[in-house]
């Protein structure tokens, strides 16, 4: 199969590799993926729980060109955006961007699964910590 | 050395050139028809086409006219199977094949399995050979056939044939073998082993695309087989169609140049791949072989890089030609079935990639396919969460995956 350039670019140079701390209260970790299907996605998010704005992202991804791709892609746009605003990636942005094929979308997806599953982790922690401070 | 390097030597084989001179003649000059009995243009094909009997034959111990020309290995698969459930349809309805098959064994039966014939698919041991007891257990007093391959296509494991063999006469049972992978490569002797007819292909040993022949036994037992295309009565009734004198006559080629340099041939090849195969065992943590290494193709290597998966690993080397057992490398997006027959894990399917060394790969090819591999290994475990993870002590196996 024939992978388009920004695909390309992005398994040759991935972006915002690597791990943050998760038990930080400021970081939501998203896992998503199974190995036995061929693809798990790890994308983390530091939040400034001030703004809310995502101040960080990283991934690690087992899969396929395009699911590295999509995550790498995935953390340049969260950077800077807030969480509500990280919630808004669409899979289709995902696709239309790196021009992805048919096969390929369900990439995407789990791209978009493992945004929202990081902020979902970011959300339960900063709602246990207030209600921490709340029973303090 | 010239890029890309080609290590998919399972799927094909680039034609020798000398088979290649050897089949020149035959498009311009000698372009008669093998079966025109009345002049010379068809004489001198004819020649061509029993020559090329001869030299097949000569390479697995058969005699020429046990020798059917075919249009390639799955066409004598159906021959085969499609043949002898029809032929001997009176005497029983059952057939044993294995779930490692080629699709071309698989996919027959299925077809004869919606004809009413009854299909075992006996799985296979975790090293990929098929298990004796298992066979002999399967086989019921309607069996008229069982079809094991000799080497797989993915894995290179090779079959205990001469055992298989002697179940099958014990129980008065043909005995079919696909060794599309194995003749050229490794003896193979039809009195020897046993066997009653088999399926090979040209081109998987350096020979032309587009031919394949079918040997069928004459005596001991004298096995019949019902042709499946109508026409001019070709090839003693079994197989109609004008013959491929070009490719027929490279296929002839191909054989004797296999039987005389096997000896070396299949030496050099195990050095090369066991070189391959040493080099990135001993740089890389975590890799493991798929399938008996003791019962295996001197050429295969089937290996899985864990918590990389194959198609991104095929993406960094792509100036190498291989193969993967990932789901994202096949049509149907399902991993490897050979390698789930295995028990070994999805995920280990999903990392595999096959090499296939083949007569035109050099020792400087081996070397720069395992520096390239290493490296890119490597770098995608540095990726993956799951190697991550695994460096970190958890067990893979038991987190709860939300499979997609």
């Amino acid at each position: 199969m024939a992978y388009s350039d920004k695909v390309l670019d992005h398994y040759n140079h991935p972006r915002n590799v690597g791990s943050l701390d998760k038990s930080s209260a400021d970081v939501g970790t998203g896992m998503v993926g199974a190995p036995e299907c061929g693809d798990v996605m790890k994308l983390q998010v530091k939040v400034n729980p001030q703004t809310g704005v995502i101040e960080d992202a990283k991934f690690k991804t087992f899969g396929c060109g395009s699911a590295i791709a999509s995550s790498s892609l995935a953390t340049e746009w969260l950077k800077g955006k807030t969480v509500d605003q990280a919630l808004e990636i669409k899979n289709t942005d995902i696709v239309n961007e790196l021009s992805l094929p048919p096969v390929k979308i369900h990439c995407s997806v789990l791209a978009e699964d493992a945004i929202k599953a990081a902020i979902s982790d970011y959300k339960n922690k900063q709602t246990a910590r207030s209600a921490e401070a709340v029973a303090v | 050395m010239k890029l890309p390097i080609y290590m998919d030597n399972h799927a094909t084989t680039r034609t020798d050139p000398r088979v290649f001179e050897v089949m020149r003649p035959y498009f311009l000059d000698v372009f008669g028809n093998a079966a025109s009995r009345n002049h010379s243009f068809g004489w001198e094909a004819e020649e061509a086409v029993e020559k090329a009997r001869k030299q097949i034959a000569d390479l697995i111990g058969a005699t020429p006219k046990e020798i059917v020309f075919t249009s390639g290995a799955t066409e004598s698969n159906n021959l085969a199977l499609k043949g002898i459930a029809e032929m001997y349809g009176e005497r029983g309805n059952h057939i044993i094949t294995q779930v490692t098959e080629h699709k071309a064994v698989l996919d027959t039966c299925k077809r004869l399995e919606k004809d009413g014939v009854r299909v075992t698919y006996l799985p296979v041991k975790q090293d990929g050979l098929v298990d004796l007891d298992q066979l002999r257990d399967a086989i019921t007093d309607k069996t008229i056939l069982i079809s094991i391959m000799y080497a797989n296509n993915e894995i290179g494991v090779v079959q205990p044939v001469k055992e298989i063999s002697a179940i099958a006469k014990e129980k008065g049972v043909l005995f079919h073998t696909d060794a599309v992978q194995a003749v050229g490569k490794i003896p193979v002797n039809v009195i020897s082993d046993g066997i009653d007819v088999l399926s090979l292909s040209g081109h998987k040993f350096y020979g032309p695309k587009g031919v394949g022949a079918l040997y069928v036994r004459r005596r001991n037992p004298r096995v019949q087989i019902t042709a499946q295309m109508d026409g001019g009565g070709h090839e003693r009734g079994m197989r109609s169609g004008t013959l491929n004198v070009p490719a027929i006559a490279g296929l002839g080629a191909a054989c004797e140049i296999a039987k005389n340099e096997m000896p070396e041939e299949s030496k050099r090849l195990r050095f090369l791949r066991d070189k391959l195969k040493d080099r990135l065992m001993s740089s890389l943590d975590e890799v493991y072989i798929n399938g008996s290494m003791e019962h295996r193709l001197p050429h295969n290597l089937n290996i899985s890089f864990a918590y990389v998966e194959g198609e991104s690993l095929l993406m960094g080397i792509n100036d190498i030609a291989v193969s993967s057992g990932s789901a994202c490398t096949s049509a149907t997006l399902e991993p490897s079935y050979v390698l789930k027959a295995l028990g070994a894990g999805d995920d280990l399917a999903h990392s595999s990639i096959r090499f296939g060394i083949g007569r035109f790969n050099t020792e400087e090819e081996v070397d720069y396919v395992a520096d390239k591999v290493i490296d890119v290994v490597t770098k995608l475990r540095e990726l993956s969460p799951l190697y991550e993870m695994a460096k970190e002590g958890v067990d893979l196996s038991k987190v709860s995956w939300a499979a997609h």
